[in-house]
């Protein structure tokens, strides 16, 4: 071994390599954050400034019916996208993974994902709307027009559509890893298919069926942009609620304290998540 | 079974292609409004190319994707030769705070670098809002991702081989820079790519982050689509569909020719 650094080359090894990145993230990342916390506990001036006098009556004005209800839908989204994903979702990842073109297919999964978020939600406009393909598609059969757009139907397919491939490919890659043997002892001893997969298979694949959950729910509670636009106005998701603080009714305060309570939400999933996954998963995730 | 989940298979992959496949269609499309393709034209193509503002949209945009991914990726690998190298008080505390612009999501996110720059306004006059908000916004969430990234190939290493450079009489800077830097490359580079798509599709932060004139292309799409479904929208769309269905497909021929 060659002789050790001296501390003070240890020192400024570690201000040379952290230094840049780690100021960086205590000015961009704590400081907002920490700011944002503070806002939630101040009040609107006339102008739409933040002043005192400071107070949890932010907080308690979430506590009215009609934020409620916001949460409440957005609670909704969050939990039946997840559901629809994973119903989707789930034998996809199987279906792929025991493909002999996996990777080809995995490239055309990952495709439109590519495409611009706006333009994947946008599509769906196009496809809902009063002239649209699917209520052409039911005139053929005689039914419709339906409204289809605005609805929070839209919302909700909109969201499955954009946040699918987080949930297919977590639970790919744990069908890769997947002892089959087990599957063919659990045969072997007389299990009927159903109960052989659920005990053989369904176990060895909770750990991409929990990341894929968590990174379906996170996003689909907090996005604002699919309610915005295929929901134009009649469904409002906490996400709406934030942007129109922070625009229109430039109301920061009560906007910081909306997203205090989203990020409330955000950290209790993960809680779970972390106590179903143990420590390591939170690394899974990323 | 096996055929039941081929069909199933079939279905998703219709839905996730119907929608994009429908814009393309309609792109191509003559009558303004609707689904039936009444005639074939490039119409809406020639309008949007005699545009001066989407030119300038997409060069924002794409100044706004180089400028902060090479940024972030600098910061990041840096910061990620850092976390896993050395030890140092706040160690733990930074890697915590590396998930935040990760996990957070991105509403709150605009809203706080909005209040950031807010308040640096009011104590220190500037930044105003512009395309420079834009980038540092966009540098926030690239480091962390990159940093991750890089991270998680450094983990991969074998230390003895920077061990190695040392016992050879290798000073600090030309371990890292010729056997740290060269191993980590595939990380750096996925890592750079990561933030390079990121900052491409992003819209919400840079929605909160922007100011007046600082409009980039999602900016665009949806002040555009906000005011009803337009047929250049829809060949703007194809162009962007087109060209990272290209460069998905670069990336996928490449990495199996290296295998």
């Amino acid at each position: 071994m060659n002789e050790a650094a001296t501390p003070w080359q240890r020192a400024f090894r570690v201000l040379v390599t952290v230094g840049p990145g780690g100021l960086w993230l205590l000015v961009f990342v704590l400081l907002p954050t920490l700011l944002v916390l503070m806002a939630s506990f101040l009040t609107r001036g006339p102008y739409g400034e933040l002043t005192g006098p400071w107070g949890f009556h932010n907080y308690a004005k979430i506590l009215h019916p009609v934020y409620l209800e916001a949460f409440a839908q957005s609670l909704l989204v969050g939990v039946l996208a997840t559901v629809i994903s994973a119903l989707l979702g789930y034998p996809l990842a199987f279906y792929i993974a025991r493909h002999p073109q996996r990777d080809l297919l995995l490239f055309l999964l990952l495709l439109p994902f590519l495409t611009n978020f706006l333009i994947r939600v946008y599509a769906w406009l196009v496809l809902l709307q009063r002239e649209g393909l699917v209520n052409a598609l039911l005139g053929a059969f005689g039914l419709g027009p339906l409204v289809l757009y605005p609805s929070f139907f839209a919302v909700l397919l909109a969201t499955v559509y954009t946040f699918l491939p987080f949930f297919v490919l977590p639970v790919y890659a744990s069908v890769e890893r997947l002892d089959w043997q087990l599957l063919e002892a659990a045969h072997d001893l007389g299990a009927r298919p159903v109960k052989a997969f659920l005990h053989a298979v369904l176990p060895q694949t909770y750990p991409g069926l929990f990341a894929g959950s968590v990174l379906v729910f996170i996003p689909a509670m907090g996005t604002f942009v699919v309610a915005d636009l295929l929901g134009a106005g009649r469904v409002v998701l906490i996400g709406n609620l934030i942007q129109q603080q922070f625009g229109i009714t430039r109301d920061w305060a009560f906007g910081a304290a909306l997203s205090v309570f989203l990020m409330g939400f955000v950290l209790l999933s993960l809680y779970l998540y972390a106590r179903l996954q143990g420590e390591r998963g939170l690394k899974d995730l990323v | 079974m096996r055929r039941l989940l081929a069909l199933h298979a079939l279905l998703v992959y219709l839905f996730l292609y119907l929608p994009i496949l429908v814009i393309v269609a309609l792109s191509f499309n003559e009558s303004r409004r609707g689904v039936r393709f009444t005639g074939f034209t490039l119409d809406w193509y020639q309008a949007l190319f005699q545009d001066p503002r989407v030119l300038e949209y997409f060069l924002n945009t794409l100044l706004v994707a180089f400028v902060s991914t090479l940024a972030a990726t600098v910061l990041g690998t840096l910061l990620a030769v850092g976390l896993v190298r050395y030890r140092f008080p706040g160690k733990g505390f930074l890697s915590y705070l590396l998930y935040i612009p990760v996990v957070v999501p991105d509403v709150v996110m605009g809203v706080s670098l909005l209040l950031l720059f807010a308040l640096a306004r009011e104590v220190l006059g500037f930044p105003r809002l512009s395309l420079l908000t834009v980038i540092l916004g966009h540098i926030t969430f690239q480091v962390a991702f990159v940093t991750l990234v890089v991270r998680s190939r450094l983990l991969l290493l074998d230390p003895a081989l920077e061990e190695a450079a040392r016992d050879l009489g290798a000073r600090g800077w030309q371990t890292f820079w010729h056997v740290t830097l060269p191993l980590a490359w595939p990380g750096v580079a996925a890592g750079a790519l990561l933030a390079l798509t990121l900052s491409l599709d992003d819209f919400v932060v840079t929605f909160f982050t922007a100011g007046p004139g600082a409009t980039t292309l999602p900016l665009y799409i949806y002040s555009s689509v906000k005011l009803g479904v337009s047929p250049k929208v829809h060949a703007l769309s194809t162009l962007i569909i087109g060209l990272s269905a290209f460069f998905l497909a670069l990336g996928y021929t490449l990495s199996r020719r290296r295998i």
